[in-house]
């Protein structure tokens, strides 16, 4: 019997793959690898391109990913594919516009934490819940 | 017949309440399936990133990630998941609590927390005690995209980079099941090694392009995975809550109108016996 490796392809919102295959390509950042059974533990980042299985019976499958990572294991294959499209420069636009939405949001800010505050408030919300599902199980 | 009027209307009233109660159920129920279904979708990505960041951090790097190495604690960050709406019971209550609980050790030592929210509930809970929140996202809507919280989580990642916080910790409702939700805090940064790993043997993995590269990916998309995984998780705890918290809702209406309709009973029967009194002794009269 030939040698197989596992393959399991996953997005972070679906699992898009998972089987055996004689032979994975995928589009490494510095050029298309080809991994094949055995291969030694390897990590690379991929970028948009299309990630081939070939199964035993030299049929390709093909999967389109948008980057992500590679990683390999002797007999075990995964491709953490990214949904998104990433860039470092929308990452960073994306994180400046979360801290602008937090800075657009908060109104009257104290220096500092009132935790004491929130504690009782909390705690007195707690109390009136309890209170509540008494005076529910006293009327049954 | 006084009263039997007032006691039909506020039979009504209560009918009316009892049919959206009953209507939020039935949505809450549909919605909680479809938000199962994206938590089981998530799980995958998310088991293979751990693996795979153990294999990481099983290995003899070249080169170590600040995201691995413990350091000592001057400041530390919260990312909270919390529910856009109520009507959800003590869903995000709790998780407050909880939360403030963990808080108290830090509060006790002076040490100073950053929170970074999801959702509305969160935010103005956060917001109205004067807490520094550096990042938020609301309205994720009942499909949330991870795309969403790229950013958000961006900030506290660069925080922690920059030495601005030494620890990072999630906040999220796990999905135990329909009728249950427990609050849970998980540490993401740095990360702890759980306990079955164990150094076997010393081996590296060849790095392309190079270590420092690969690793600052992945262990970015490693942290977005699993607030990710807490996102989809808190959604589908709180279309879980909100279905009980209206089941119970509808059941307490439908005792209500039940007592209402006693006391209504009662009342058009006084009357009626009033009435009949009132003919018997006019006739006796005449």
């Amino acid at each position: 019997m030939a040698m197989t490796i596992h393959v399991d392809i996953v997005s972070a919102e679906t699992e898009i793959f998972s089987g055996t295959a004689n032979m994975v390509f995928a589009p490494a950042q510095m050029g298309e690898v080809g991994i094949a059974p055995r291969h030694a533990p390897f990590i690379t980042r991929l970028k948009a391109g299309q990630v081939r299985v070939q199964n035993e019976g030299k049929e390709e499958q093909v999967f389109y990913v948008s980057g992500g990572v590679l990683e390999v294991q002797p007999h075990v294959v995964t491709v953490l594919s990214d949904t998104a499209l990433r860039a470092d420069d929308i990452d960073e636009a994306a994180a400046l516009e979360a801290k602008k939405r937090a800075e657009d949001a908060i109104v009257n800010r104290q220096s500092e934490f009132e935790y004491a505050k929130a504690k009782a408030e909390l705690a007195e919300a707690v109390a009136q819940l309890q209170a509540l599902n008494k005076i529910r199980k006293a009327l049954r | 017949m006084a009263g039997a009027k007032e006691i039909r209307t506020k039979i009504r009233s209560v009918q009316n309440t009892q049919k959206i109660t009953r209507a939020m159920e039935m949505v809450a129920a549909s919605k909680m399936r479809k938000a199962q279904d994206r938590m089981h979708a998530a799980r995958p990505y998310a088991a293979k990133m751990r693996s795979v960041v153990a294999h990481v951090s099983a290995a003899s790097l070249e080169y170590r990630h600040p995201f691995l190495i413990e350091r000592e604690v001057k400041r530390v960050g919260y990312i909270v998941v919390s529910s856009d709406r109520g009507l959800c019971g003590g869903l995000n209550n709790n998780l407050f609590r909880m939360l403030i609980a963990d808080i108290g050790q830090w509060h006790d030592n002076e040490i100073g927390v950053d929170f970074c929210t999801i959702g509305n509930k969160a935010l103005m809970f956060f917001n109205r005690f004067g807490a520094n929140i550096v990042s938020q996202a609301t309205h994720l809507g009942d499909a949330p995209s991870i795309e969403s919280l790229i950013g958000t989580v961006k900030v506290m990642l660069d925080a922690y980079s920059d030495g601005n916080i030494d620890r990072l910790f999630l906040v999220y409702n796990d999905f135990v099941n329909s009728m249950t939700q427990s609050p849970a805090v998980e540490q993401l940064l740095p990360r702890e090694p759980s306990v079955d790993e164990e150094v076997k043997h010393h081996w590296d993995y060849i790095y392309e392009p190079d270590s420092k590269e690969v690793l600052d990916q992945l262990l970015t998309r490693y942290i977005e995975a699993l607030v990710y995984q807490g996102v989809v998780e808190n959604a589908a705890s709180e279309q879980a809550a909100r279905m009980v918290a209206m089941k119970a809702a509808s059941d307490n209406a439908g005792e209500l109108i039940d007592e209402l309709q006693l006391a209504y009973n009662k009342a058009r029967q006084a009357a009626i016996t009033q009435e009949l009194s009132e003919i018997v002794s006019g006739a006796a009269a005449v």
